[in-house]
């Protein structure tokens, strides 16, 4: 509690908080005060009116409806990616750390092997290979399950670091089984990196859809914020300056990971109090 | 083994391990373009295959079938079943011919530019993206660092517009401010091309026309990479920088009255050391990032020649890219690695017990 209070003391903090929240609520109350609609409803590219503020888009689809449901998309992804990738990273650090021996030497080299492939290329390999039933959820499961390493690592060095304390032998002593004394007595103290990790790791994930579906890998069954700037790359509409689509879906995406990297600043600024004078 | 010569010892020990994650890496990029239900000839044959008689048809089909490996080769002929038939080979036998093929440079036939050789292709596209990448984020990497740990030392004015300023950079996607660029610079004024790496009515030589339109290409992508790459380093820099400002070490350097600029520099050494490894860390999400960038600006390197190669489904080539793409960062990773190793006193200590690292 002392934390959260120290936390809502830093104005980066609570700025970033209340960007996430809204963009939050505006996904998901979104499209209860407006009517979304997936359906052709003007000419190609027209330009914003009085009805449909953001201009239609290449199918002459509305961009604000588009961007209600490309924001869902976006935050779906970011959010099952950061709890893949966090909840295996935690479970391979937490274990391999307290454990040490060969256990924590196969799970180190492990790690150490996946930081240096590049996830992009893995996320890639597999888009490719889907040809059919490419879906959001299934990104978010791979970039997740490509993405563990950075939890991992964070979170091994705090276990190990924990697990010679006095407060361990004693539950040790107590006969403790090791689930029990990882998630009792072990993750409470290593929770805010755990949270650290995990904001980064969700907006890693939102960075990563929008990369994949860039380049034309994206998810085919619905539309998200990478699909957007995708189509305005494939059909010109950047070379031809039509603004609309993509200055709107570049600023939501923007705002959405600036939060998110706020939170984690100021979240590093509380825990290293050096950083806060 | 080796005991008297522990820099020696320890560049071994490195490049081991990093031939085997090479190793992991090559298996990867075999298997996981197989998971789904791609066999290549199928998609070759529906693009060459129109307006040929069966027999041709089938004459060629084999010829593929021979040169992507996918049938049992014995002698230079198609081993063939008790019906005239090609015996495929198992994805065993598929990946122990990738993995020779690899080893002899032969990355393969591309489909979408057949009968051009994948490593042809991707011979035309490294040096662009070479050009590009590597002064692009050796620069950002040095004016980044320099200018955060100038934030940290100074504090006071310069830092409070300088820190906002870097966090705002630092927090864009590479794509999303390469767009911005594309439209304020090129398209809004258009002071710069919007896209490619040289004029289109040059021919590639060592002309000053080329060369000056090349450099004219430069600007924009150079700017939308190295800003970026700066401001994220120079906030990991200016936070490593006050914690280290922090310490004992530095307090007495100062209680000694040691000159600023030779505080600042045990500051700078000490503050250094995890940057690298940042570097190291970050360095494929880097490349990955500065690739999409290209496809941004239609530039001729490694991103671009992957781009086309997905929108074709063209198979050979993304698994060429892909592989370059993976042994860059492996090889970029092991010369960090290298390099801390001589430059952190705790790693350089163990090597001289013999210890290695």
């Amino acid at each position: 509690m002392k934390l959260l209070k120290n936390l809502l003391k830093s104005p980066m903090f609570v700025i970033g908080a209340l960007l996430f929240l809204s963009t939050l609520l505006i996904a998901l109350l979104g499209p209860v005060f407006y009517k979304v609609t997936m359906e052709r409803v003007g000419a190609q590219y027209g330009a914003p009116t009085a009805q449909f503020l953001l201009g239609l888009d290449d199918l002459g689809r509305d961009y604000v409806s588009l961007l209600l449901r490309g924001l869902r998309s976006s935050l779906f992804v970011g959010l099952l990616a950061g709890v893949i990738a966090t909840t295996i990273g935690t479970l391979v650090g937490i274990y391999g750390g307290f454990r040490g021996g060969v256990v924590d030497d196969v799970l180190n080299m492990l790690t150490n092997l996946f930081v240096v492939i590049p996830s992009f290329v893995v996320l890639i390999l597999i888009s490719a290979s889907f040809k059919e039933g490419r879906s959001l959820t299934l990104i978010g499961v791979i970039i997740g399950m490509t993405t563990w390493t950075w939890s991992a690592r964070a979170v091994r060095a705090q276990s190990a670091a924990l697990k010679s304390k006095d407060h361990i032998s004693l539950a040790k002593l107590n006969g403790d089984s090791t689930l029990r004394v990882l998630l009792v007595h072990i993750l409470p103290y290593i929770f805010s990196y755990v949270f650290m990790v995990f904001i980064l790791q969700v907006s890693s994930g939102i960075l990563s859809e929008a990369a994949i579906s860039m380049i034309g890998l994206g998810p085919l069954d619905t539309v998200s914020l990478g699909t957007i700037l995708n189509q305005a790359k494939n059909t010109g509409a950047l070379g031809d300056g039509i603004w609309w689509a993509f200055i709107p879906a570049t600023v939501v995406i923007t705002l959405l990971v600036f939060a998110l990297y706020l939170i984690n600043t100021s979240m590093e600024g509380v825990f290293n109090p050096r950083l806060r004078k | 083994m080796l005991k008297q010569y522990p820099t020696i010892r320890f560049i071994l020990m490195r490049a081991g391990w990093y031939f085997m994650t090479f190793l992991v890496a090559v298996t990867i990029n075999f298997y996981l373009p197989r998971l789904g239900k791609n066999n290549p000839v199928d998609i070759i044959m529906g693009k060459a295959g129109s307006g040929l008689s069966s027999e041709d048809a089938r004459q060629k089909e084999e010829k593929y079938l021979q040169e992507f490996g996918l049938v049992k080769v014995k002698d230079g002929e198609i081993v063939r079943n008790a019906e005239g038939k090609p015996v495929m080979a198992s994805k065993l036998e598929q990946f122990g011919n990738y993995i020779k093929m690899c080893f002899m440079g032969d990355l393969g036939t591309s489909f979408q530019t057949y009968p051009k050789k994948v490593l042809d292709v991707i011979k035309e596209a490294v040096p662009w993206t070479i050009a590009l990448q590597l002064p692009t984020i050796l620069f950002g990497w040095i004016v980044g660092n320099v200018l955060g740990a100038l934030a940290a030392y100074r504090r006071g004015v310069f830092d409070k517009v300088f820190f906002p300023f870097a966090l705002i950079l630092s927090a864009f996607p590479f794509f999303v401010f390469g767009m911005l660029l594309v439209y304020i610079f090129a398209v809004l004024f258009p002071w710069f091309p919007a896209m490619g790496g040289y004029a289109t009515n040059l021919e590639i030589a060592p002309s000053l026309a080329f060369l000056s339109s090349a450099a004219y290409h430069y600007i924009l992508p150079f700017f939308s990479i190295f800003l970026i790459l700066a401001g994220g380093q120079a906030i990991g820099m200016r936070s490593m920088g006050i914690y280290e400002l922090g310490t004992d070490y530095i307090r007495y350097a100062k209680s000694l009255g040691l000159k600023e600029g030779k505080v600042l520099m045990y500051l700078f050494r000490n503050a250094m050391l995890p940057q690298i490894t940042g570097l190291a860390l970050s360095l494929g999400t880097m490349i990955g990032g500065a690739l999409i960038t290209e496809m941004i600006f239609s530039y001729p390197g490694l991103g671009m020649a992957m781009l086309t190669a997905i929108q074709n489904s063209d198979y050979p080539m993304i698994q060429g890219c892909t592989l370059i793409i993976t042994v860059s960062v492996l090889i970029a990773n092991f010369t960090v690695d290298i390099l801390i190793g001589f430059l952190d006193p705790r790693v350089k200590a163990g090597l001289q017990m013999g210890k290695g690292a």
